[in-house]
């Protein structure tokens, strides 16, 4: 046998798109929205050139922060968001309880089953700062208004995950939880609550992480918390000031994500 | 039947010593929430609160009907804002490559220095959100696309980094060991053993967060960095409520929109 | 010719796996390394092309001392060692050319490799490979398209594309059925006649390396307890190289494999008739 018969080159066969037309045009597609979608960034460069020096000093602000000067302001907005997000995630997770249970469909009769699915789906679909736009104007400045909204988005976030984990659930059991003759709320609390409840601490508290980092952002808005402070801070060009509370926040957040997984571990 | 009064009447499935550190969990949390609730509500001006519902109503009845006519105006931000968050996934996606690669504790070439480096830099990232980020580079660089393209791309970072360096540690080491012993060089076992295992995670977790990213940067215009969110700042402070419901209705139908079309690319690569 | 001498590894957990060992593998020679499982077979083949670096010892392959290389003469080394796996270890999401290929990296530049423009002869080599182990058909499939027996057909395609000195073949028929594993076996030492080509094997089935192994060593605790011909393997060498349990238990387990081939070849007969 010589080697003189085989091919002497291989090309790798394309793997996704095998037409070869199509490959070509989604290229061609591609480099065309690449070109349009760069030249509509108009960019003033004397204006970045400018802001060099600025970002050279927030940078500075943020080796060297500034806790001192406004600690008054910076501890304030912290225990706004600690609060806020505590209080938020724990009535949250009570409200989510009810309508988790109402959207899990093999609990609950069609129109409950729609309603809150409605209420899920809304809370979902808008940002927490958009959401904080709404609360803020109904309540006017503050963390209440803050609370007010993580509340409502840990409802989306939470009886989403709780309504899908008890449709989920092993019928089987629920099913003989029933034939022993058990009610409705019998079935809910010998079947489907040891299934979920491991879950449901776990998510509360990957929720709580979550409420501390928007706590920071819907102070922008007007809704309280370490967020204003900062607002504040980066306004006034105050950029050591902005690197202590960025770097608290980072801090905090590390915290909670560490003990949040050693306690969703510890409970499981 | 025979004789079961030998048997308890009490039966619980925890000991009374697990039931006791329970107990006191929950009213450690119950005392933390009244605490904390008195702490968050002592500047609340309770009228305001009770006002609320009244206010609810008026805004309702302002947003009621939506400004159609406004639309046509929207249609060159809500392009700004789909580019933003295209080349701002590009661009984090760029620079979050090299960073997982050196916090994977398998590809890392210096676990001394560069891992924590990197560790620090993903934390960093995901911790503050891309409206602070924008908040922060519009004072920089001047408000505009530009200053939204760099938030989301930073806030990109730590979120592709995370799952792309947790997607390297998972590979198969047997690949990689069989590709090492042809002789291979290093960057040949990148290429031929690392690569193709975790190219269907790293376009998977692009477009997952492309879709996050559209998400976001319709906001980002509330602090001055282009897009839909200026239409939106603009309307809120002339307290055009009639247009602020078409600018959300069409974030809503986009952010809907980019959820199928990363669900159905995501569906085709894996 | 490949020699051993002294060879010994010590964990960094203090588990000592290979204790001394003393070898030589002549050109054209099978050699079946067997043992329980923990004896050090694994690490011992893998001591040899330095995937686990060895504590003690040299590793002489014609004349060059593997142990002490630098990180480049090595990768220069390895290339001479052809090396095939019991869980394949193909690169399961590139096609089963880019794995034969896979066989050149130590010979090609790194533009070559990243843009799979290999060299004319290399892809001529790679295609007749293709064709001896039977699979020129599959070459631009994916190889998790492959079923096991044709993936470990690849990985053989693979260790010989890098034209090696020496084979080196770890546990190859654990992961496939009897008759496959049968397949592969001879596959592996026709090749191995054909090419004058030396290769230690392990194995864990043992009448497998009865049937197919010219030489066989056995270890146990990371030492050498049996070396000689598949005949002198008798019942009193088979216990000391497993301990008394293990060996009855393994027999007793191959008892019943032959039992149910044995009946699933008659059901064949019957059905043929």
């Amino acid at each position: 046998m010589t080697t003189q018969a085989y091919p002497t080159t291989w090309r790798r066969p394309p793997q996704i798109i095998k037409n070869h037309h199509w490959r070509l045009a989604l290229q061609v597609g591609i480099l065309v929205y690449l070109v349009l979608a760069v030249s509509t960034v108009d960019v003033n460069w004397a204006r970045v050139y400018e802001g060099l020096e600025r970002g050279q000093r927030f940078i500075m602000g943020f080796l060297q922060p500034d806790f001192t000067s406004r600690w008054k302001d910076i501890s304030q907005g912290l225990v706004e968001s600690l609060t806020m997000t505590l209080t938020s995630t724990v009535v949250g997770v009570l409200i989510s309880i009810p309508v988790g249970i109402g959207a899990a469909r093999n609990l609950t009769p069609r129109w409950i089953y729609y309603f809150c699915r409605a209420i899920i789906a809304t809370s979902r679909a808008l940002q927490e700062i958009i959401i904080a736009i709404f609360f803020v104007a109904m309540f006017g400045f503050g963390p209440f208004a803050g609370f007010i909204t993580l509340s409502f988005a840990t409802i989306g976030f939470i009886a989403k995950l709780l309504a899908d984990d008890i449709e989920e659930i092993d019928a089987a059991q629920a099913e003989s939880i029933r034939s022993t003759g058990a009610s409705w709320w019998q079935v809910v609390n010998y079947a489907v609550q040891p299934q979920v409840m491991p879950r449901l601490i776990g998510l509360s508290l990957y929720r709580l992480d979550i409420n501390f980092r928007e706590s920071a952002v819907i102070g922008i808005v007007g809704a309280g918390g370490i967020g204003a402070t900062l607002n504040t801070a980066i306004d006034r060009y105050e950029y050591d000031s902005a690197g202590a509370i960025l770097l608290i926040v980072i801090a905090i957040v590390m915290v909670a994500e560490y003990s949040s997984s050693y306690l969703r571990k510890f409970l499981q | 039947m025979t004789e079961i009064s030998h048997y308890s009447q009490v039966w619980s499935h925890r000991s009374p010593r697990g039931r006791l550190m329970l107990w006191v969990g929950w009213l450690a949390l119950v005392a933390l929430f009244v605490w904390c609730w008195k702490l968050m509500t002592a500047d609340t001006i309770w009228f305001f609160v009770a006002d609320a519902p009244k206010q609810a109503a008026d805004i309702g009845s302002r947003m009621i009907p939506p400004r159609w006519s406004y639309l046509p105006e929207l249609m060159q931000p809500l392009w700004d804002t789909i580019n933003i968050a295209t080349l701002g996934t590009i661009g984090g996606v760029i620079m979050a490559v090299p960073v997982a690669f050196m916090a994977a504790r398998n590809t890392t070439p210096s676990a001394t220095i560069l891992r924590p480096l990197a560790l620090f830099i993903i934390v960093a990232s995901r911790s503050i959100n891309s409206l602070i980020w924008a908040l922060l580079l519009v004072t920089i660089i001047g408000p505009g696309l530009l200053a939204g393209i760099v938030a989301i791309a930073l806030r990109s970072i730590g979120f592709v980094g995370k799952l792309l360096y947790e997607a390297i540690e998972e590979t198969d080491v047997t690949q990689i060991e069989a590709i090492e012993a042809t002789g291979a060089s290093s960057a040949q076992v990148l290429n031929y053993g690392i690569v193709p295992q975790i190219m269907p995670a790293f376009w998977g977790i692009t477009v997952f967060r492309w879709d996050i990213n559209i998400r976001e940067s319709t906001i980002l215009g509330l602090v001055g960095a282009g897009g839909i969110g200026l239409k939106l700042q603009a309307s809120l402070n002339t307290l055009a409520w009639s247009q602020v419901t078409v600018i959300l209705l069409l974030i809503l139908a986009t952010v809907v929109l980019s959820e199928w079309v990363s669900a159905r690319i995501r569906h085709a690569i894996l | 010719m490949l020699t051993l001498s002294g060879l010994s590894k010590t964990y960094k957990t203090g588990d000592t796996a290979l204790a001394d060992v003393t070898l030589t593998v002549p050109e054209g020679q099978i050699l079946g390394l067997i043992g329980p499982s923990g004896a050090g077979k694994s690490t011992l083949i893998r001591c040899i092309n330095r995937l686990v670096e060895p504590t003690a010892g040299e590793v002489t392959l014609g004349k060059v001392n593997l142990v002490g290389l630098g990180k480049s003469e090595l990768r220069r080394q390895r290339r001479r060692i052809g090396m095939i796996f019991q869980e394949y270890a193909l690169v399961e999401r590139l096609t089963v050319m880019e794995n034969v290929l896979s066989g050149r990296l130590g010979y090609v530049p790194f533009w070559r490799s990243f843009l799979r423009k290999y060299p004319g002869a290399d892809v001529q080599r790679a295609y007749q490979l293709l064709d001896r182990v039977g699979l020129i058909d599959h070459a631009d499939k994916r190889a998790d398209a492959l079923s096991g027996g044709q993936r470990q057909r690849v990985g053989i395609a693979r260790a010989l594309a890098q034209d090696p000195e020496l084979l080196l073949v770890d546990e190859p028929t654990a992961s496939l059925d009897p008759k496959t594993s049968r397949q592969i076996m001879r596959l592996l030492t026709e090749i191995c006649a054909e090419r004058g080509l030396p290769a230690i094997v392990n194995i864990h089935d043992v009448p497998l390396a009865q049937q197919f192994m010219q030489r066989i060593v056995g270890l146990r605790a990371g030492r050498v307890v049996f070396d000689g011909s598949p005949d002198e393997l008798t019942e009193a060498t088979l216990t000391t190289i497993y301990g008394e349990e293990d060996w009855n238990e393994m027999r007793r387990g191959d008892e019943e494999q032959a039992k149910a081939e044995a009946d699933a070849r008659e059901r064949m007969e019957a059905l043929a008739q």
